[in-house]
């Protein structure tokens, strides 16, 4: 009853549950956390607006993305991963979703930024839907715990809109 | 039993995954478990996937960077990319096909436990150490006095 074999296991178990317990409140310390992201974006200039020979239509942009996450940043935060998207929709596709830039955030003092750049990812559409097409441009970011459940959230900036005939 | 129990809690076929390859670094370590759940919410960008190819025996993990959701039938193109990896997804998927649909993909990742899943691989890799560790079972076993 008293055996090595019998203590080592009854060890185990009990250090394998509180371990797992205190992961579980450490992602339940996340909750408490109250966010207030910002983010601004301008499209500064259209590149180019072409429809592909494959008939699909791509628009190449240049960007200015700004942005505060600093408040997402718990102790418990490995990193931040947010992206930018482009959302509209057209005749055939209730919704499309196109992510044009993401970056990682990998702690607090780095959630401040600033970024100016041509869009990352090819903004293409299925079809020739693009032009005179309005758009949101939804800054989203997804909050990677070291330990735990993962957070999602965004916020759109509407009111952007490609050019009537291709350039 | 317990794995029954998380399938039908989750609604996924395979509740939970250990992540085989560096493609989601800094995010997720090879050896890191994640958790999985499969709900009817339509699939939206930035969700992290998993996601099987016709053909292939091991589910990728990757994030949605694309979303095409059809108006008449509601089906979703969905293209996935590493967040380590230079390139989407297109070169994994099979031959000819431009992007994922609902069917492919078994859940989304909603939590996930650092290195837990070390012994999962070290066993795959190295099937010598499963056969000691099944064998010092076996022993234990046997010689165990009740």
């Amino acid at each position: 009853m008293h055996s090595f074999g019998y203590r080592a296991n009854a060890l185990l178990t009990f250090a394998i549950t509180i371990l797992a317990l205190m992961c579980a409140m450490a992602s339940v310390s996340d909750n408490f956390n109250s966010q207030s992201p910002t983010s601004e974006v301008q499209v500064l200039n259209i590149n180019w607006f072409q429809k592909k020979p494959d008939g699909d239509d791509e628009v190449s942009l240049t960007l200015n993305i700004s942005s505060n996450l600093e408040s997402l940043f718990t102790w418990n935060t490995k990193q931040v991963f947010v992206f930018l998207a482009a959302e509209y929709g057209t005749p055939k596709n209730a919704l499309n979703q196109v992510s044009l830039w993401d970056g990682i955030i990998p702690s607090k003092e780095h959630a401040k930024f600033w970024i100016h750049t041509t869009n990352k990812y090819r903004f293409i559409d299925q079809g020739s839907n693009l032009r005179g097409r309005k758009f949101n441009l939804t800054l989203h970011w997804h909050v990677m715990p070291k330990t735990g459940k993962m957070f999602a959230d965004k916020i759109v900036m509407s009111g952007f809109r490609l050019p009537d005939a291709y350039r | 039993m317990i794995w029954k129990t998380l399938m039908c809690v989750t609604g996924s076929e395979s509740p939970v995954v250990v992540v085989l390859s560096e493609s989601m670094e800094p995010g997720f370590a090879r050896g890191d478990i994640l958790f999985l759940s499969m709900s009817k919410d339509p699939i939206r960008v930035g969700e992290i996937v998993v996601y099987n190819v016709d053909d292939r025996p091991i589910p990728i993990v990757h994030r949605v960077i694309k979303v095409h959701e059809r108006k008449d039938t509601g089906e979703v193109d969905v293209l996935t990319k590493g967040d380590n990896n230079s390139e989407d997804d297109i070169s994994l998927y099979a031959p000819g096909q431009r992007w994922l649909q609902r069917k492919h993909i078994i859940g989304r990742a909603v939590g996930f436990l650092p290195h837990v899943g070390w012994a999962t691989i070290i066993m795959t890799e190295k099937p010598l150490i499963k056969y000691i560790l099944i064998g010092a079972l076996g022993l234990l076993v046997i010689t165990s006095k009740d």
